[in-house]
């Protein structure tokens, strides 16, 4: 042993080890292939299908490589004809119970019992006895078992426990009777689930989306990146004859890993819904129909020209989903402001702005995605990053595996993959009143004081304040995050600065987990009204969306939104927009609420047909180009957008690749770290929070844009707006409503009826009432005063 | 010597005797022409003519989209579809042969695990539009339909060589 080395020999080559690695981790650094199933990189070692097993000099048998830690001076054979003999009797005894049913199997050809049987399996079976059947069971709408073909490697076992922190999947029965399953019949849940069909090194596990549809050789794979939420997962698309047959996750240990979130899994399935719009379309006279893009784009200019030359340009209203790309933001901004108008927004469920000018080019992460798992504490002020950005929640969970505390502020009680060392749960009205809290303790502890004590004043802080703001302190790197929930919130600019400020006192980072995938690229091209490309303030900025609803424009142009569902006000919206004079939509569907808001309709390249880029929440831009051609007549948005522009003879737009546009794009990386913190105004005093009855417009994960409310799969899963109202018993006691079945639900100026839940997770004094969701819009504000009442 | 040899040989038309001792021996042997399409050559078994989709003795089509042919085929004449059926077991959707690229290799049936796809003694078809040639999953199993009886024959013949 040199200088904590140890020095061991494999086949005969001498190599370099460190103290307390597998041999199976040397192995695999110097090239020697051993064969494995259970063993995997990212799971811990499990030793239960023996196909690792080696001869090492001087032991009696053939170990596991897997789980035989490393010695001084150790002679390793990996080859030998004991080892070969060895895996080659291990592979006998896996394929007894294999069905070999490998035509018909999804797996075959990517199989990895396939793969090995081939080098170490034999010609003929001399097994004649009776094979094994498992019955197969339904694990939900995602995975599909075929559970007679499992080898009991146990890594979707592992992977729940280790992964996704829920125990779904495990052994029951031992020897012959041993099956995996979820213990009771039940659908997974795990936001992650869709990785154990990576991970399955058979067919047991395998899509049920891709079921049966094409078989892996007859694929193409190339490269994208996930378009659902902030992480910007690397993805590979999987395609077959111009469609998308499957989405599998792109190794990238600086983003998502190996994981990916089913979200992004599955969305793909939404590119070939019916609804999708593939022929530009108007409305004539309350018909509509199809046109060819050359009328489309001559009636947009008509249209939008007249209110133009009647009423002006600020007249006219851009609401821009932050999904699009980067360019496609870009021309869309440019495209306003080269008609005179700087309304344009992409913060479509956000309601309060009134800190918007001393904003951050940016909102970022504060720190990069790896170093989350360095964390020794953190705060998440309303939000779940569980089901919002799995991979966040993923890195967050390793640190709290490490030792970490996670912390909440939040009106719902959500149930995380991990225990909270704290929490705070209050109404939503009240969440201020909570920072504020743990900001008075973390001022007293720490000395600091810059201006914020008229904010502090009226709040008693608890025990529960007091323990989050010394983990805060006593961390050597903590960090707090705003999450979903927050960014909605009519309080926003002070939970911002509160958040902020205490992130400052505490010497922690503070950032955003952002908000559809684009949402940092949206602020620095410029798709915001007060800002340029590259963030630079105007003077007289636009109306930000909320002004352009209320202050009814008479055009709107809409890319990739859809009122009723992707606002905060989803009423607002819907009333304002179907009030236009003119509304161009750039969009994927063809809804029957688009067909009764919008007066054209231009169908847009979704995802794997679009190119562009995305700037994630740490900062980093990803571009991605299109691996699939545009269904039917649909064109990416960035081409709409050009030759709109040119039809109102604009100059500068004469793009004619995306490269083009890249050139123009303000460069993101030197702006990185311009500090999310300290930036953010000092409201002049907390407003005590009001004991009204509060609805929580929570979007679950499947429910965040058109893509995934079009895909099928996702759709069955649980994680989507149900349109039901949760509230805790308690609540239901003091409304009266308590064993009811429904109830009804009044907002500012619309009741519904809504199915009650009582669910103990929501915070007293609110009502969760999903947003998205096509009962619920009704109700308008996403956070706002409600009234309950029996049905 | 040789030459004077040479001489009388060519002078005899020895060579043109020669060669028609052979037109004559054959002018007496047994005819071997056949009078097709009155008659015709006997087949092998092994016969590789056009193609068949079989079907199990209780009408279910044996095809279970696994694709091995469509991969083997080394003039990319098979195209196939597939899709999970209402009971759940894999089927195609979709079993296209273009007869205008097949070499009749008789891979695709070498490659079937479940004897779907055979090749037939069937050689007697033609096709006057080029879409003729295209041979469906329709067509194929009509062929197999109405050949199974040899099918199942020449196949058993076999089945000790394989």
């Amino acid at each position: 042993m040199t200088d904590n080395h140890f020095t061991i020999e494999i086949d005969g080559k001498e190599v370099r080890a460190e103290p307390g690695q597998m041999l199976i981790e040397v192995t695999d650094e110097t090239g020697h292939y051993v064969p494995r199933f259970c063993y995997h990189h990212k799971l811990t070692v499990a030793a239960n299908c023996r196909m690792c097993l080696v001869e090492v000099e001087k032991a009696a048998k053939p170990l596991p490589a897997c789980a035989t830690p490393v010695m001084n001076g150790m002679k390793v054979h990996t080859r030998s004809q004991l080892a070969l003999e060895a895996q080659k009797s291990v592979m006998e005894f896996l394929l007894i119970n294999h069905p070999l049913d490998c035509p018909i199997c999804d797996q075959g050809g990517e199989c990895e019992l396939q793969d090995l049987a081939m080098g170490y399996g034999r010609d003929v079976s001399r097994y004649q006895e009776k094979k094994r059947v498992v019955n197969d069971k339904n694990i939900g709408p995602l995975v599909r078992t075929d559970m007679t073909r499992c080898i009991h490697c146990t890594r979707c076992v592992r992977f729940g426990e280790e992964i996704a922190g829920l125990r779904e999947l495990g052994a029951t029965g031992r020897g012959e009777f041993m099956e995996i399953g979820t213990y009771i019949e039940k659908s997974m849940t795990s936001e992650l689930s869709g990785n154990v069909i990576d991970l399955c090194p058979v067919g047991a596990l395998t899509s049920k989306p891709f079921r049966y549809s094409a078989r892996t050789w007859e694929m193409t794979q190339r490269g994208g990146i996930a378009a659902h939420d902030a992480v910007g997962s690397n993805i590979h698309f999987h395609v077959k004859g111009d469609r998308v047959k499957r989405v599998v996750p792109a190794e990238n240990e600086a983003i998502n890993e190996i994981w990916l979130s089913d979200r992004d899994r599955f969305s793909y399935e939404g590119l070939y819904s019916d609804a999708r719009l593939t022929t530009p379309m108007l409305k004539d006279n309350g018909s509509w129909r199809e046109v060819d893009w050359e009328t489309a784009f001559d009636f947009v200019k008509d249209k939008l020209g007249a209110i133009i030359a009647g009423r002006g340009a600020d007249k006219i209203g851009a609401l821009v989903s932050p999904s699009a790309t980067s360019e496609e933001l870009y021309l869309a901004q440019k495209f306003m402001r080269g008609l005179g108008s700087n309304n344009i927004d992409h913060r479509l469920r956000q309601t309060d702005f009134s800190d918007q000018d001393v904003a951050p080019a940016y909102p970022g992460l504060g720190l990069s995605i790896p170093e989350i798992e360095q964390l020794n504490s953190a705060l998440i002020v309303g939000g779940f990053p569980r089901k919002d950005q799995p991979i966040i929640n993923h890195r967050l969970r390793k640190a709290v595996l490490a030792g970490a505390g996670v912390m909440v502020v939040n009106p719902i009680d959500f149930d995380f993959n991990y225990d909270l060392t704290h929490k705070c749960i209050a109404s939503s009205a009240k969440l201020g009143n909570e920072l504020a809290a743990i900001l008075k303790v973390a001022a007293g502890r720490t000395g600091k004081d810059a201006g914020s004590r008229q904010l502090r004043a009226r709040v008693r802080p608890g025990k529960r304040h007091k323990d989050i703001a010394d983990a805060l302190i006593r961390a050597d790197r903590s960090a707090v995050f705003i999450g979903s929930l927050a960014a909605s919130h009519p309080q926003l600019s002070l939970l911002r600065y509160l958040s902020g400020t205490l992130a400052e006192y505490t010497d922690s980072s503070f950032g955003y987990s952002g908000d559809g995938a684009n949402s940092a690229g949206a602020w620095l091209v410029g798709a915001v009204p007060h800002r340029m490309p590259g963030a630079g303030n105007i003077r007289a900025g636009g109306l930000n969306v909320d002004d352009m609803l209320r202050n009814r424009m008479a055009g709107y142009l809409l890319l990739n939104a859809e009122p009723e569902f992707d606002f905060f006000d989803g009423k607002l919206a819907r009333d304002a927009i179907s009030a236009a004079d003119c509304v161009v939509s750039i969009t994927g569907y063809r809804t029957k609420a688009a067909e009764d808001y919008a007066d054209v309709l231009l169908p847009m390249a979704l995802y794997a047909e679009n190119e562009g880029s995305y700037l994630n929440i740490e900062g980093r831009q990803q571009s991605f180009t299109a691996v699939v051609s545009p269904l039917g007549e649909a064109r990416p948005a960035w081409k709409i957008l050009r030759v709109l522009a040119n039809k109102f003879e604009l100059p500068g737009f004469n793009h004619a690749e995306i490269g083009d546009i890249q050139k123009e794009l303000p460069d993101a990386v030197e702006d990185n770290q311009s500090g999310n913190m300290g930036a953010w105004q000092a409201p002049e005093a907390i407003e005590t929070g009001d004991d009204a009855l509060y609805r929580i417009g929570y979007i679950p994960m499947n429910s965040v844009d058109a893509m995934v409310r079009h895909a099928p799969a996702l759709q069955q899963t649980v994680d989507v707006a149900d349109g039901a109202a949760h509230i805790n018993s308690a609540m239901a006691t003091r409304l009266g409503v308590a064993g009811q079945e429904s109830i009804e639900v009044a907002g500012q100026d619309a009741g519904v009826k809504l199915p009650l839940n009582i669910d103990d997770s929501v915070a007293d004094d609110c009502v969760l009432i999903h947003g998205a969701h096509i009962n619920t819009g009704k109700l308008g504000p996403l956070i706002g005063v409600v009234s309950i009442t029996r049905a | 010597m040789q030459k004077i040899k040479d001489y009388f040989q060519s002078l005899l038309l020895w060579e043109l005797l020669k060669g028609l001792r052979l037109t004559g021996r054959y002018l007496f042997k047994r005819k071997i022409t056949v009078q097709y399409p009155e008659e015709k050559t006997p087949q092998s078994y092994r016969f590789r003519g056009l193609h068949a989709l079989r079907r199990y003795p209780n009408g279910e089509e044996r095809c279970i989209a696994c694709k091995l042919c469509e991969a083997v085929c080394p003039a990319v004449a098979i195209t196939i579809e597939s899709e999970e059926r209402d009971d759940g077991t894999r089927r195609t959707t979709r079993y296209d042969i273009d007869l205008t690229k097949c070499i009749f290799c008789g891979f695709c049936e070498e490659s079937c695990p479940v004897d779907s796809i055979v090749e037939t003694r069937i050689y007697e078809y033609h096709g006057e539009k080029r879409g003729d040639l295209l041979m469906t999953k329709q067509k194929l199993l009509e062929v197999g339909d109405m050949a199974e009886d040899q099918i199942a024959e020449d196949r058993a013949r076999e089945a000790m060589y394989r």
